[in-house]
């Protein structure tokens, strides 16, 4: 994924055995794999929901993945946001110079 | 009466001693401050000591109960991590600088009174501007400027309160003051000035990711919680700053998400942890207050631990802008590893950001809370995607083709104290107990239920997946080389346009005025000149024949005159 083609003495200094962890880690089939290992946990989260009893005051608690809505809407919200407000508020590294 | 010192002085006492030390002894000598220090305040009893008459007031320099210990020791841990980060350079102003800063942070914490409180708190500001400054460039030095105006300013301010204060009800004791007086809402101020509120919040954004690599690591663990402190010990169940914290714990991540300098992202996530800790404050329950206190402790080890690793990177590659870094999986793993426990406390179930944030959660939940603590879910949400997933993806997995001047672990002193912090990390979500049994109020909190654990991990995933989402699908907002504008805008930026356009206006109108008095000048002289100058009426010179002539006419007109009178 990342930069290829690094000659040994970038990695003089690192244990060998993070480096080979490290190496592997970015491998795209292992990146595949630590993706299905995400879907797998998300489904299983989702599944397990109804039979984990929460005890807050708020009705809204007890929806059925309501903890999940609550990561899936931030995340996308922020993202969009974010994005719009980056048209109005960025501006060039030197502008408080000119 | 060697215990009725108040454990501060010690730091900043040794602090003094540091410059003049040959360079052999500097290092150890550093490390046994803090270690001293801490040895001290385990011995402490419960109690005020240190009491010292001042004209009509009698100051308590060291005040020891369970909120001022809790924060005195993360503060000494923190000071103990912050120096062994450091050990490697040579700048003893800066070694001094922190030790002052992080001894005043310390006395402020064990500060009885409110007179003995505003000298730590001024201290605070003097020293750690000190390491804004030796990063030795122009915009560090801009940056520490501005700082020091807003916490000179806020030092000011709490004085102002506590004059009032003194006036009104003739005490300085620093126990709860509220807001319902005119001198709780001016200490309000200067506290929320430091505790980064919302709109008085951007001097920690400006100003921390100008400070040097190490120096940003020791600011980011004292003035905000000493803040915290103040306001959890002055103003517990102060409804107003629920929705205070609320908005603290919202708005920076909009910011973090598309910010450039990763150093700033982390003070942005720094001032969205302090809105829990001010929601805690406000809710002022046991169970919240214990909460703050908690969260305070372990938001400035795994705080700590992103600055460090961060800076680390800073210091092997040269920048902390997210559009220059990428792919350093490879180089710095170690680096990486511990980034990732920093990231993971902030969220993760069986790390520390877990058991001291439930807390705070929590408590808005039993007390019915509800935009709060539904604030709170969504920000805890957003500060994991942005710290968790966001920074360690542009750091280590993004591809890049910048060009690296060197790519290699950092020096082994820098790495043990992001691993001693990273195992704090670790094992205080592992073994939450002693930290609990130090917590003000003795409440029984279990944090690992089933429910807690699944429903934060539905939180995380579901942000995991939403951003390899994003990832896949390039949505997510790439880095450009940029700043946000932010409040600063107004005092940077609009006053001084307007102070420009002021200028211009000054200018023009001055050069109007200027022109009218010399046209006005010029008819005059253009006047006078026609009957004045040479040639003219009266400017011209006459023979004195004439004179006489005039004369002899004038008297010949008074004797016909006289004749016919």
């Amino acid at each position: 994924m990342a930069r290829k083609n690094q000659g040994p003495e970038a990695h003089s200094k690192i244990p060998e055995q993070l480096k080979t962890w490290s190496d592997q880690v970015d491998q795209p089939e292992n990146v595949n794999r630590i993706i299905n290992a995400l879907y797998t946990v998300c489904a299983l989260l989702v599944v397990v929901d109804p039979f984990v009893h929460k005890h807050g005051p708020f009705e809204i608690e007890h929806i059925w993945g309501f903890y999940v809505l609550c990561g899936t809407i931030t995340s996308v919200g922020l993202v969009i946001v974010a994005k719009v407000l980056r048209v109005i508020l960025m501006k060039p590294e030197d502008y408080y110079d000119q | 009466m060697i215990s009725e010192l108040n454990p501060g002085i010690i730091l900043i006492a040794g602090a003094l001693l540091i410059p003049v030390l040959p360079n052999s002894w500097r290092n150890p000598y550093m490390i046994a401050i803090p270690v001293a220090a801490f040895a001290y305040v385990l011995g402490l009893p419960i109690g005020e000591f240190g009491k010292i008459q001042l004209f009509d007031m009698t100051l308590t320099t060291l005040r020891v109960d369970n909120l001022s210990l809790t924060f005195g020791y993360i503060f000494l841990i923190a000071t103990l991590i912050g120096v062994i980060y450091a050990l490697h350079i040579g700048d003893s102003i800066q070694h001094t600088a922190g030790m002052i800063y992080a001894g005043s942070a310390v006395g402020a914490a064990f500060a009885g009174d409110l007179v003995t409180l505003f000298v730590f708190w001024e201290l605070t500001a003097i020293a750690s501007v000190f390491l804004i400054w030796a990063a030795r460039t122009q915009r560090a030095y801009d940056a520490g400027q501005r700082y020091l105006i807003i916490q000179i300013g806020s030092g000011v301010i709490l004085l102002a309160g506590i004059l009032i204060y003194y006036r009104d009800t003739g005490s300085i004791a620093f126990n709860a003051i509220g807001i319902e007086t005119l001198a709780g809402q001016i200490m309000l101020v200067a506290i929320g000035i430091k505790c980064a509120f919302p709109l008085l919040h951007n001097w920690l954004q400006d100003a921390y990711p100008e400070a040097t690599i190490t120096g940003t690591v020791i600011l980011s663990a004292f003035t905000t919680k000493l803040a915290v402190y103040a306001l959890a010990r002055g103003y517990a169940g102060t409804d107003i700053l629920i929705p205070i914290g609320a908005i603290m714990a919202a708005f920076p991540l909009f910011y973090g998400i598309i910010e450039n300098d990763l150093r700033r992202v982390l003070a942005y996530a720094l001032n969205n942890q302090l809105g829990f800790m001010v929601v805690g404050v406000g809710i002022g329950t046991e169970l919240a207050i214990n909460g703050v206190a908690a969260h305070a402790f372990v938001h400035i080890l795994y705080k700590s631990l992103l600055f460090m690793a961060v800076g680390a990177v800073l210091f092997r590659v040269g920048t902390a802008k997210a559009s220059e870094l990428g792919g350093l999986v490879r180089d710095m793993p170690l680096t990486l590893v511990f980034y990732l426990i920093g990231a993971a406390a902030i969220a993760l179930p069986f790390f520390s950001g877990f058991v001291a944030k439930s807390l705070i959660v929590s408590a808005a939940l039993k007390g019915e809370h509800f935009w709060a603590w539904m604030t709170l879910v969504l920000a805890s949400a957003g500060v994991f995607l942005i710290c968790g997933l966001r920074l360690p993806y542009v750091i280590f997995w993004q591809p890049t083709s910048a060009p690296y001047k060197d790519k290699k672990e950092v020096p082994v002193n820098m790495l043990i104290a992001m691993g001693a912090a990273a195992a704090l990390c670790i094992g205080i979500g592992v073994y939450y107990h002693p930290l609990y049994a130090i917590l003000p109020y003795n409440v029984k909190y279990a944090p690992y239920t089933l429910d807690h654990i699944v429903t934060q991990l539905q939180i995380v995933a579901f942000t995991m997946l939403v951003f390899t989402f994003m990832l896949r699908r390039n949505f997510f907002p790439t880095a450009k080389n940029s700043i946000l504008m932010e409040v600063d805008w107004f005092y940077r930026k609009l006053s001084y346009n307007i102070a420009v356009t002021l200028t211009l206006m000054a200018q023009a109108s001055w050069r109007i005025m200027i022109n009218n008095i010399v046209q006005v000048a010029a008819d005059l002289e253009k006047w006078i000149n026609t009957h004045h100058s040479t040639g003219s009426i009266f400017g011209r010179t006459w023979p004195t024949g004439n004179m006489a002539f005039w004369a002899t006419v004038m008297l010949g007109g008074y004797l016909i005159l006289l004749y016919f009178r």
